[in-house]
């Protein structure tokens, strides 16, 4: 068996006698002695070469594809070596939520820095320390819009599947009511619908889940007459190009950090950034760091308005969060500091021309766009030959094609990592099967 | 120290990317200008954090007895395994037969945690353990509803529980009735009675409970509850007392979450990722959220609570559990628990020569100092003993929790820490004691040592600067 | 520590200022904003409001804990001191004169004490902790 114990048999018995026990079952005295259990039906402890071999053998098992064509939520970026150099200091990696600010300076302003940077893409003024992951960022900005009498939340039909589903669990938890938008060519369709005093957000994506820029100023038009917050989902590589949400009108900006540096790591952990205005600040779950300065007034870092939270709040907090995803939000920030702005931008505009590139080369083989108009670096063909044909050629290609969405259709994705010889040579495969 | 920003200068830039090799295409519109992100070297890149990790205390640097968050030792192995490319490279919608290692990961990691816990079922979704309260107290609410039992709202929380625990079931539209604790800092078995009701949902409980003691009358308690026809919720947060010993399920609960960061040593990532995996008993198994490993369809889909995150969860946190959990095996797992609770009680018995215990009978994997009569006698708080303990090198206890106890200061060593690194830190905590009876206004400008003293944390709240600003 | 002998008291340490039968300040005391230590926060009903006898009419923050605000009468609110949301200092300054509502069309009240019986009651308060 392996174990990390220092302890020796003879400091067990010096220990024991200090504290006057017996042996190391008095301990348990108070536990009732006929729910002791005594057998296990687990396995024996392995030595770290065994588990190794054993842990190794499992990811053998796992087809890594040499190229991915795949998106729908998780997304094959490069991450830059010095990102895992970074973070996997062990500082970083063994400490806990900062409470002691004195001694976790160095974490408190590398959290402080990172809310900096997700106030830059998104143009927000506030940002707290992350959340989960992007559907639960959603989840928990609808939760923030609620107040007595407004209790529905509004969300498009377009959105990424897991983040409806999350967002209606929450809302089966507080009593919000949520109502889907309708859906016209691939993007979200406002029209017939009713403002109403009882709304109070409008959740949207930008991109889309089909890779569909959508019109977010005009939603945040409709929203706001209705007196209703409007919240956008986005993609944070996106925001290297695209209008920032909060120059579209947004009240609160969301999404999924796992393209900022964070492996695709079969689904998890992510992370979920969550920013907004000013005014919202105080509703905003989760860590905040502000800046503030020492008793000889040196600049200081601190968890700030605390009282917001579950540990002083309690039943009347505005969230239950309390372990985060920080490591994952000081991924994001050191991903950002190594790109830059430009390096940004330059990963935002290879991921929208190479799939204008693949789509382009995709329509000529019959594999036609379904929806019309801008999208970013996802798009959905229909397949002549039938989905799952052609991702099964593309699979015997070492190709992990897009995300069949039905029978005929695919959603495809591309990044800075799809060489055009990669997509090229993914038309060839399709076109073979005609 | 100066922000990234500062160290920031135009015309920097690494070389990361090659050059598109298709033609550009630019969206129609575009942001007004570039974000003011950070443009420094790799080699400044590097520095800069490195002068921030200096500037972090982590279990790594020393003694970080933080009370409730068990703060043990991160072995290496697990953190190299989460980072094998058939871990870390593979797309969480890849199709099912090319995942097979994945879903053997999920279902060994749920198979331990049932056992451990001694439930049936295991969702792996929740990505911490608030997350896993929550997705519990969404199982309960699902529980009663499909019984058409819709008069029960109201949760049982005791006042000594974690905060999470009344902030769960609210975000769940529970009710929260709160109980005070009895004289021994156990359950009050008669408040518990005088509230469990027909619209009782269910009772919230951590145990050992948040003073490091093992409720002894557990099995009375989860009756009541049973009874009166609420579910019983375990708080999987102090674990690491009980795992391999006794399973929650033997103690009568209906439902559980583990934090993987704390018991199964994943590490804690400076607050995060954590994971919170939820186990429940068969009749709760409907409810679940649906899981991509389980073999069977479920008869009835439309029982579950739906989704809490997406995916599948924290996968390569539970890879590093399931590290874990392989190389403890049947022995390790309750050898961890059997050597948390000795060495707590080691220190406790150090340690109370000095300062009073809040209830001073044998504990659990922690215990909680209460400083109230110091602070009365001297003026010293829980707060300047922990800056106090910064100086002599140790990461402060928790403090200020549980909340029934005035000035707490919260000890959990763990069990991977040495017998004489506990005896180093009684001797720091000695120092501090020493300073207290000779000197105690040197504490109230505690720490001495930091690379800042106490900030100021009145006007941070007043004044709330949360990011930088470029202009200034 | 001062209470002053013009003002009424209630448990759950609010001050109350009767302007005139109908019509009062309403503030919390000196103990209150020294147990809560400095204020960083402060939560304000609209005018308009109604407020009850018993009930919460807003909340208080320091860096560490966060108290709901009771209101010693029923009524409606009639003026909000908006000063005390950019500057919850003052309430640590002059807990007297930081006013926080002014309640008109008061139709039932609390159990008020007066000043002499509210000390008494804070020294109780203050021996059980």
């Amino acid at each position: 068996m392996g174990h990390y114990i220092p302890t020796t048999d003879r400091e067990k018995k010096d220990m024991l006698a200090a504290i006057g026990m017996m042996d190391m079952q008095a301990l348990f005295s108070s536990v009732p002695s006929h729910i002791l259990a005594d057998r296990w039906d687990l396995p024996a402890g392995l030595s770290e070469l065994e588990v190794r071999a054993k842990m190794e053998k499992m990811a053998d098992k796992n087809k890594v594809f040499s190229s991915i064509f795949r998106g729908a939520g998780a997304y094959n970026h490069y991450i830059p070596a010095i990102v895992k150099a970074i973070t996997g200091k062990e500082e970083f990696l063994t400490a806990y939520t900062p409470y002691q600010a004195e001694i976790s300076q160095g974490l408190l302003q590398s959290i402080f820095e990172y809310q900096t940077d997700i106030c830059q893409l998104t143009g927000m003024d506030a940002s707290n320390a992350s959340v989960y992951d992007g559907a639960t960022a959603a989840a928990e900005a609808v939760a923030m819009c609620k107040e007595r009498k407004k209790n529905t939340v509004i969300v498009s039909k377009t959105i990424k599947p897991d983040t409806l589903e999350v967002i209606k669990t929450y809302c089966r938890g507080n009593g919000m009511e949520v109502v889907l938008t309708g859906e016209k060519e691939g993007r979200t369709h406002l029209q017939g619908f009713a403002p109403d005093d009882s709304i109070a957000c409008v959740y949207v994506e930008q991109p889309n889940f089909f890779g569909l820029i959508e019109d977010v100023s005009a939603l945040a038009e409709v929203t706001h007459q209705a007196g209703a917050k409007l919240i956008v989902g986005c993609n944070p590589i996106s925001l290297g190009i695209l209008p920032t949400p909060a120059s579209c009108g947004a009240d609160i900006a969301v999404g999924e950090g796992q393209s900022l540096g964070i492996p695709m790591g079969f689904g998890g952990p992510y992370l979920g950034f969550m920013a907004c205005k000013y005014d919202l600040v105080r509703k905003l779950p989760g860590r905040i760091v502000g800046e503030t300065v020492d008793q000889k007034g040196q600049r200081a870092f601190v968890l700030t308005l605390q009282a917001r939270e579950q540990h002083i709040k309690r039943e009347k907090a505005s969230s239950n969060i309390c372990s985060n995803e920080a490591l994952c939000a000081m991924t994001a920030a050191v991903y950002l500091a190594a790109l830059g702005a430009t390096g940004l931008r330059e990963v935002a505009v290879q991921c929208t021309s190479k799939a204008h590139y693949l789509a382009t080369e995709l329509s000529k083989i019959g594999y036609t766009p379904l929806y019309p108009g801008a999208f970013f670096h996802e798009f959905v063909t229909i397949c002549p030959k039938g989905a799952q044909n052609a991702l099964d050629a593309l699979e015997q290609a070492d190709i992990l094609g897009g995300l069949p969405l039905d029978e005929n259709t695919i959603l495809w994705c591309t990044t800075e990592k799809n060489s055009k010889e990669d997509m090229d040579k993914l038309v060839a495969v399709l076109k073979e099967v005609g | 120290m100066e922000l990234i920003f500062e160290k920031s200068m135009e015309g920097r830039q690494q070389s990361i990317l090659p050059a598109c090799d298709v033609p550009i295409y630019l969206p129609s519109q575009t942001r007004e200008t570039l974000p003011k992100l950070p443009q420094l070297t790799e080699n400044e890149l590097s520095r800069h954090y490195t002068a921030l990790a200096k500037r972090t205390f982590g279990v790594n640097d020393g003694f970080y007895p933080l009370g409730s968050c068990t703060m043990k030792y991160n072995p290496k192995i697990n953190d190299e395994m989460a980072s094998l490319p058939g871990f870390a490279s593979i797309h969480p919608l890849q199709p099912a037969h090319t995942v097979e290692g994945c879903l053997e990961v999920m279902t060994l990691a749920q198979q331990f945690l049932a056992e451990i816990t001694g439930m049936d079922g295991v969702t792996l979704q929740p990505a911490a353990g608030a997350h896993g309260e929550f997705t519990g107290m969404m199982l309960i609410k699902a529980y009663h509803e499909s019984r058409g039992d819709d008069k029960r709202k109201k949760i049982i929380v005791p006042d000594s529980a974690h905060g999470t625990n009344p902030a769960s079931a609210t975000m769940a539209g529970f009710e929260v009735v709160n109980i005070p604790s009895a004289g021994d800092g156990c359950v009050d078995l008669d408040a518990l009675r005088r509230v469990c009701q027909d619209d009782t949902a269910g009772l919230m409980l951590t145990n050992p409970n948040t003073l490091g003691l093992f409720d002894p009358h557990i099995l009375e308690i989860t009756r009541i509850v049973h009874d009166a026809g609420g579910i019983c919720y375990y708080d999987g947060a102090n674990l690491n007392a009980i795992m391999g010993i006794v399973r929650p399920g033997d103690m009568g609960f209906d439902c559980v979450h583990v934090n993987l960061h704390k018991s199964f040593s994943t590490p804690h990532g400076g607050g995060g990722p954590g994971s919170g995996p939820v186990g429940c008993k068969a009749f709760l198994q409907p409810f679940l959220p649906n899981s991509i490993v389980e073999q069977e369809k479920r008869a009835n889909q439309d029982l579950s609570i739906g989704k809490v995150r997406s995916f599948y969860g924290n996968f390569l946190v539970i890879v590093r559990a399931l590290t874990y959990m392989l190389t403890l095996g049947r022995e390790g797992i309750p050898a961890v628990a059997y050597h948390a609770v000795l060495h707590a009680n080691y220190m406790m018995a150090q340690l109370k020569e000095m300062f009073p215990v809040a209830y001073d009978r044998p504990c659990m994997h922690e215990f909680v100092l209460d400083l109230s009569s110091i602070k009365q006698k001297t003026g010293v708080s829980a707060l300047d003993v922990a800056k106090g303990l910064q100086d002599v090198g140790i990461h402060p206890p928790t403090m200020y929790f549980p909340l029934i106890v005035q000035e707490a200061l919260m000890v959990e060593p763990t069990e991977t820490e040495s017998k004489e690194t506990m005896d180093e830190a009684v001797e720091a905590f000695k120092k501090v004691y020493e300073t207290i009876q000779k000197e105690p206004h040197l504490l109230r400008q505690a720490p001495y040592k930091g690379v800042i003293s106490r900030p100021d944390e009145v006007t941070a709240a007043r004044k709330p600067r949360i990011h930088y600003f470029y202009d200034k | 520590m001062h209470y002053p002998e013009q003002l009424k008291y209630v448990k759950t340490h609010e001050w109350i200022r009767f302007l005139d039968e109908t019509t009062a300040q309403i503030g919390i005391t000196d103990y209150a904003q020294d147990t809560l230590g400095d204020l960083v926060f402060v939560n304000l009903p609209e005018e308009g409001d109604e407020v009850t006898a018993g009930e919460a009419f807003g909340d208080v923050e320091s860096v560490k804990a966060a108290s709901d605000v009771i209101s010693p009468v029923s009524g409606r609110v009639k003026s909000v001191n908006i000063e005390l949301a950019d500057n919850p200092g003052a309430i640590n300054e002059d807990a007297y004169g930081a006013w926080f509502i002014t309640v008109d069309n008061i139709t039932d009240t609390d159990e008020l004490f007066d000043a002499e019986a509210y000390a008494a009651l804070v020294e109780e308060e203050k021996s059980r902790t």
